[in-house]
């Protein structure tokens, strides 16, 4: 190749050329700036959330912490005579936690299987068409599965079960229909990722697929299914529309499946709109906020501990 | 004269006997009318070039080819004269018969322990003594005892390479298979490592057959006692390694072993 030398170095001199430079200098600035801006508002919100949600706490009338985490005695608009308004969240609180959790219990197991068909049994089938229907699945707007649920499980609940229908079983079905999809896309590429000769290493040794799958696969992934699981549980706690439609709104601690009550995220969303900036009411569900906010950033700690994990295995393969 | 016919005479008593066999990626043939017969309890070599169908061959003996779809086999393949495509053949059964080895060492991430006793768990076998006993003797017998024997019941995952690849054949021992195949088993090693696996063969030899799959050519001569040359999916020579290295037949197998070619 002799004659590429002079003309490659030109090429090389011309690439330090100076508009070559510059969109290198402007591109870099650009995608900082856009870094920084993002880094910015998630600060400047988290600040909002955290003054105004603190607001509540201080001032002439303090609300106490404990009673604002321990108690169910939830009546915002009460009058001074009656003992004044109170804001024990407790019922809300131990909702969303029930709801989440019993989404998660029926989602995660069905979502594990679904995973374990498309990635392990039926690869070409999950490609071609489960992929894209799970996919479907995460696009289509909560309040289509809040719709559905309060005009199909809602009357079926009431029909089977007696009670309202709204209901803590009927907010967790909804739930665990709209995490599926993300538990199993999650599990599903967890199973995908593992390297074959995990599966043909177990194969050689006699063992049948069903065993190559629950004694080797499935525990090489769980760092990574649980990942998948704690988001789905991070999007089913901070759900508040579709879980609103279908669980009763009522202010009582979970003490049946079959009862209505309330969670944080629907409480805000019912009474956002009914009070005065400024009020203790308001304040009180800007501290639900912050609550809320302090709950999903410990399921992202979890997740981040679940991570580290998985690459320190990852990288033995 | 044909290539693989004299093989098949020299050879009493085989474990395996292969006849005609043909194996097709869809459409693309990868094996064409191979036929050997494998000596019992000696070491065969395979080599050729790469893609020569040599990994290809040996996956065909514990049927792992199976597991890839668009696979096509004609001919036939006889363990102990039954042929392992048979309707009765139990494929788990055939593959603890026939053990594998794989390029790239692939441990569980289990224990040292869970890893050398995972074919017996998958058995059923439960005999806590039985399990103790087995991986003693099978990480014993592939010369990793003396550096694991404290460690058994870590993660396999803190291993270094050979270490993983001796657990690997450790495991494959433990089946007690009649057949170990070993595709390449050194070609991600350092020489340390290698020679140690290189001995290890040696060791196990005249107690199970092995199949291994080499590109170095010095290995095949230094562990194997049949080597066949396979080039472009055909078996070209196949006889004793000694006098393969020192008196091949075929041209193309004295080009490939004297380095002119591959």
């Amino acid at each position: 190749m002799p004659d590429l030398t002079p003309s490659g170095q030109s090429i090389l001199r011309s690439a330090r050329g100076s508009s070559h430079f510059l969109r290198e200098t402007l591109g870099r600035y650009y995608a900082t700036l856009c870094g920084d801006l993002i880094i910015l508002l998630t600060v400047t919100m988290v600040a909002f959330i955290t003054v105004k949600g603190l607001a509540a706490f201080t001032g002439p009338h303090p609300l106490s912490p404990l009673k604002f985490l321990f108690s169910s005695h939830w009546q915002p608009d009460a009058d001074p005579g009656e003992g004044g308004p109170q804001f024990g969240t407790l019922a809300f609180i131990l909702g969303s936690v029930s709801v989440s959790g019993l989404a998660v219990l029926l989602a995660a197991p069905l979502a594990v299987a679904a995973s374990i068909l498309i990635s392990v049994i039926a690869p070409r089938a999950g490609e071609n068409f489960f992929r894209p229907v799970l996919e479907l699945f995460t696009g289509i707007p909560s309040v289509v599965y809040g719709w559905v649920g309060l005009s199909l499980l809602v009357p079926f609940i009431r029909n089977q079960f007696g009670g309202l229908g709204f209901s803590l079983l009927a907010g967790g079905l909804v739930l665990a229909l709209m995490i599926l999809p993300t538990i199993t896309t999650l599990a599903t590429d967890a199973l995908q990722n593992l390297p074959d000769s995990l599966l043909e290493g177990s194969y050689a040794l006699g063992a049948t697929r069903w065993q190559t799958i629950h004694r080797i696969l499935l525990p090489a992934a769980r760092p990574r299914i649980l990942i998948g699981v704690t988001l789905g549980m991070t999007r089913a706690f901070g759900e508040a529309l579709a879980v609103q439609m279908v669980i009763g709104n009522s202010v009582r601690l979970p003490d049946s499946l079959l009862n209505p009550m309330s969670t944080i995220t629907s409480v805000i969303t019912m009474d956002m709109g009914n009070t005065v900036k400024g009020s203790a009411w308001n304040n009180a569900l800007w501290s639900m906020s912050l609550l809320l906010l302090a709950i999903t950033f410990g399921f992202i700690v979890i997740i981040k501990r679940l991570g580290p994990q998985d690459t320190k295995n990852g990288n033995h393969f | 004269m044909n290539p693989s016919s004299s093989p098949i005479a020299t050879i009493t008593d085989p474990i395996v006997e292969v006849r005609d066999l043909n194996l097709y990626y869809g459409t693309s043939q990868a094996l064409r009318g191979i036929s050997l017969d494998i000596p019992r309890k000696k070491v065969t070599a395979l080599i050729g070039p790469s893609g020569c169908g040599k990994s290809t061959f040996i996956r065909c003996l514990n049927r792992m080819n199976d597991l890839i779809d668009h696979v096509r086999l004609e001919g036939e393949i006889k363990l102990d004269g039954q042929n392992i495509h048979d309707g009765s053949v139990d494929v788990i059964a055939l593959r603890r018969r026939v053990g594998m080895v794989f390029q790239k060492w692939n441990p569980f991430p289990k224990s040292i322990y869970e890893n050398v006793i995972y074919g017996l768990r998958v058995a059923g076998v439960k005999e806590r003594t039985l399990l103790d006993e087995t991986v003693e003797k099978s990480l014993r017998r592939a010369a990793l005892w003396d550096e694991v024997k404290d460690r058994l019941h870590q993660s396999a995952m803190g291993m270094s390479g050979g270490q993983m690849q001796r657990l690997c054949i450790a495991r494959a021992i433990a089946v007690a298979p009649e057949i170990i195949l070993m595709d390449e088993p050194c070609s991600a090693l350092d020489p340390r490592s290698t020679s140690r696996i290189e001995e290890l063969i040696r060791e196990l030899q005249g107690e199970y057959t092995i199949i291994i799959v080499t590109h170095n050519m010095q290995q095949a001569a230094r562990v194997s006692d049949f080597t066949a040359y396979f080039y472009l999916g055909s078996l070209i020579e196949y006889g004793l390694t000694k006098r393969i290295f020192t008196t091949p037949r075929r041209k193309e197998t004295e080009d490939y072993i004297t380095g002119r070619f591959g």
